[in-house]
């Protein structure tokens, strides 16, 4: 069966820098491929070429059959392909469930249906109590789950989460990882840049690791785990070994 | 003028719509000097750039400090509401004509070459390029110039050394008002000025900083340079009324194709 | 809250009867830039796009509706719709330059306020249209013409232009384009990524925007018989267009109206108060310190505080 995603060769330089060299990806569908890598190695602006705020200098995405080449953000979305950032962009003024509905828009063009469907949306993500307090308002791990909420409300069949666990506590990061792993159950098809290792080895059935650009391995966790070579690039920093899917 | 203009928005990255009616009343201040006190605003303009400088350096302690962290949309509104405040102060201060300063120097004319020069002009042009690399080697020379850089590259990082980043602010823009107080006092002898021209300084300012690359010195006063060329050219071929048309087209072209100007930082 | 909108809006219907012909006049500038702040707020409140150059819109849709009614006979009321398609098309420009190229602040302000003084010296220099002198037409009382003879009835057109946009507004407030704009004013990436094509609705409330705003200049030219570019093209007219909404609320369906309702009693006040002359400036200020207060203090301007208040006094 066809890969839901395949990225191939894509390179991005910034200037001087090249941020991604000869990159090529694979995700089946309803797979959770896990992207990890050093600070810098490039894991977001790969992010970036795939969903369309930014060109490759070369190498094509192709999503579900379709060329993602030249398209603009708001198409890759229209194809089913959703986004969160690493650093969340709540639209402040609004609330919880304003926010939400815009995604939900882009799939339900009538106001009163794109509400409940947002509303659905914030209940499954566990926001229900807050959907009308304003976004500004909100603790950091209620930000990113509205930042899930709202790239689901765009019914995505492939999401792309950058960093979602950052500064989160162990409480709050158990409860995205039991969130994602059931978006995943309920069809979406996930690929995720996380440092947080332990969530990574167990959502991924498969990891991808990124260094200076390249794709250096490519495994189920446990072979990426014991790799020399991502030990290599990971040199002093810990890693917890977590139970194989 | 547009050097103070860029200052402005290189360390504080606020656009200051307020400065072509500072300059207006950099003018009137000078024009006061001239009649009241007799003082010739050759000399004179440096009272007026103090004045100036003190206008600023309140302005962006009461007014600008206030919204440095806010939406451009915020300041711009803010420094639309100064102008207007400034502009008809001055109307109602000093009525809508045209005056002109009379500098002792105006009616001289040398040769220069094969070209019969205004004294005033070569004073004028001659104050302003001193002022300009005397700012440029406050800048790079001395250390709150270097402070005021360094809070233009990076206002946290200059806060975590423990610069009063605060201080800095209040300082540029007093300087940047300064720069335009000096500027209208320089250039009073030579143009007529009116409460209503602060507008189309302003303008003329922006496209200046805009062209050279906002936030960058050099590109300032190469933008003045090419400016004025620009324009007078126009009036030569064009009519004098069109002039304005060339300084706004080459506004529209810079806007769309190369934002950041010539030497410009890029856009905040 | 409704009912009291309709008690105002009763009352408004009613007030030409009691009123004597100055104050007949004052409302009718009342109703007139709340109009023009209205048609702004579509793109400047809702969507965030700060254009200070809207009076070239007015300019556009004036000259045209004056000089087709001149020289071609051409009755403003269609003539209206001509100003305000050739309007649309100048907004189209604009939007379409801004935001291909990415504009945004202070840059788009900007680009906006070079079109409005291109227009304006075009104008001032084209004698066809009357260069400098201006572009005068002649009073002959026809409404057929857009002309009336008594002020009440240029009262209540200008009441129903007021209601029309503000109608429009609430419209698009309802609908997925308002809350698109919305959106786009908030985070334009986040709203990228989440299927809305910024680029488009921007456009759409640009072309809205402008094409009403063009509108209005043929109330502006067949209500003061004479045009001149300095006056609108010029900055102190979009100036004037700007500060209602963001007074009264920019992005809400009524601050453009209660903005209108502050700003012009204020403005005739301090014009009758400090009289011609000397002090003939001083409204202006008063604007000024106004804009720079509502900076500071209520930057969403009086209409959400009031409701913040009402919400308050109600418990």
């Amino acid at each position: 069966m066809a890969p839901l995603l395949e990225a191939t060769g894509i390179s991005k330089r910034f200037g001087g820098l090249v941020a991604v060299r000869a990159l090529s990806l694979e995700l089946a569908r309803g797979e959770v491929l896990g992207l990890i890598g050093p600070n810098g190695a490039g894991k977001t602006t790969a992010f970036n070429v795939i969903s369309g705020f930014l060109a490759p200098d070369a190498g094509l995405v192709r999503f579900d059959g379709h060329s993602l080449a030249g398209l603009k953000p708001h198409a890759i979305c229209h194809l089913g392909l959703a986004r969160t950032f690493q650093i969340v962009r709540p639209f402040p003024h609004l609330s919880v469930l304003d926010n939400v509905r815009v995604g939900a828009l882009a799939r339900q063009p009538r106001m009163g249906e794109a509400r409940a469907k947002a509303r659905a949306v914030i209940e499954r993500v566990g926001l229900g109590a807050k959907a009308e307090q304003a976004a500004a308002g909100l603790t950091l791990a209620d930000r990113k789950r509205l930042e899930l909420a709202r790239a689901l409300a765009t019914e995505p069949t492939l999401l792309l989460l950058d960093e979602v666990m950052a500064g989160l506590n162990p409480t709050e990061t158990a409860a995205i990882v039991a969130l994602i792993k059931s978006i995943n159950e309920g069809g979406v098809s996930i690929l995720l840049i996380e440092h947080n290792m332990r969530a990574v080895m167990s959502l991924s059935h498969r990891i991808a690791v990124l260094n200076f650009g390249e794709k250096i391995v490519e495994g189920p966790p446990a072979v990426v785990a014991n790799h020399p070579r991502v030990i290599e690039a990971y040199l002093g920093e810990e890693y917890v070994h977590a139970p194989a899917r | 003028m547009a050097v103070g203009l860029t200052l402005i928005f290189g360390v504080m990255r606020v656009v200051n719509f307020a400065h072509g009616d500072m300059m207006v009343w950099g003018m009137y201040l000078a024009w006061i000097l001239a009649t009241r006190a007799g003082v010739d605003p050759y000399v004179g303009f440096v009272l007026c750039a103090a004045a100036l400088f003190v206008v600023g350096w309140v302005t962006q302690r009461l007014l600008v400090d206030r919204i440095v962290d806010a939406p451009h949309e915020m300041q711009i509104l803010l420094m639309l509401g100064v102008a207007l405040v400034l502009e008809n102060a001055a109307l109602v201060a000093f009525g809508p004509d045209p005056q002109r300063v009379l500098s002792p120097l105006r009616a001289a004319t040398i040769w220069l070459g094969p070209v019969f020069v205004d004294v005033a002009r070569l004073v004028t042009f001659a104050l302003a390029m001193a002022l300009t690399l005397a700012l440029y080697l406050f800048l790079t020379r001395t250390d709150l110039g270097r402070t005021m850089r360094a809070a233009a590259d990076n206002a946290y990082g200059a806060l975590v050394i423990g610069t009063d980043v605060r201080r800095v602010y209040a300082v540029a823009f007093g300087i940047g008002a300064a720069c335009v107080g000096a500027a209208g006092a320089l250039v009073s002898p030579i143009l007529p000025f009116q409460p209503a021209g602060g507008l189309s300084l302003s303008v003329a300012s922006f496209n200046i900083v805009i062209i050279g690359g906002m936030g960058s010195l050099p590109g300032a006063f190469l933008g003045g340079l090419l400016v004025s060329v620009a324009e007078s050219l126009g009036a030569v071929f064009l009519s004098p009324s069109m002039k304005e048309l060339v300084s706004f087209s080459l506004l529209i072209a810079i806007l769309l194709f190369r934002p950041a100007g010539l030497f410009g930082k890029t856009a905040a | 809250m409704k009912w009291l909108a309709a008690a105002a809006l009763v009352v408004l219907l009613l007030l030409p009867a009691v009123l004597n012909s100055y104050a007949v006049t004052v409302f009718i500038f009342i109703f007139f830039y709340a109009f023009l702040g209205q048609a702004w707020n579509i793109v400047g409140g809702y969507a965030g796009q700060l254009s200070a150059g809207h009076a070239a819109f007015v300019g556009i849709g004036a000259y045209t509706s004056a000089v087709l009614s001149v020289q071609a006979g051409l009755t403003p009321w269609i003539g209206m719709l001509v100003g305000g398609l050739l309007s649309a098309v100048l907004g189209t420009i604009v939007g379409y330059l801004g935001f291909r190229f990415g504009l945004r602040g202070f840059y788009f302000v900007l680009l906006t306020v070079a079109f409005a003084e291109v227009c304006r010296i075009v104008a001032l220099n084209t004698d066809a249209v009357g260069g400098a002198l201006g572009y005068y037409i002649t009073f002959t009382g026809n409404p057929w013409q857009f002309q009336f003879q008594d002020n009440r009835v240029y009262y209540y057109v200008a009441l129903g232009l007021m209601l029309v946009a503000t109608g429009i507004v609430a419209a698009i407030e309802r609908r997925r384009f308002g809350a698109y704009l919305i959106a786009i004013r908030e985070d334009e990436s986040a709203c990228e990524a989440l299927g809305v094509n910024t680029f488009r609705y921007k456009m759409l409330a640009m072309v809205v925007s402008s094409f009403l705003t063009g509108v209005g200049g043929t109330f502006y030219a067949f209500y003061l018989f004479s045009l001149q570019p300095g006056a609108v093209f010029g900055i102190p007219l979009s100036v004037e267009i700007i500060i209602r909404p963001i007074v009264g609320g920019a992005g809400t369906v009524l601050g453009p109206i209660l903005g209108s309702f502050i700003l012009s009693p204020l403005g005739e006040l301090s014009r009758i108060y400090f009289g011609q002359g000397s002090w003939s400036g001083a409204h202006l200020i008063a604007y000024g310190l106004l804009l720079i207060a509502v900076v500071l203090f209520l930057p969403q301007g009086a209409y959400p505080a009031l409701r913040r208040l009402w919400a308050r006094a109600a418990r």
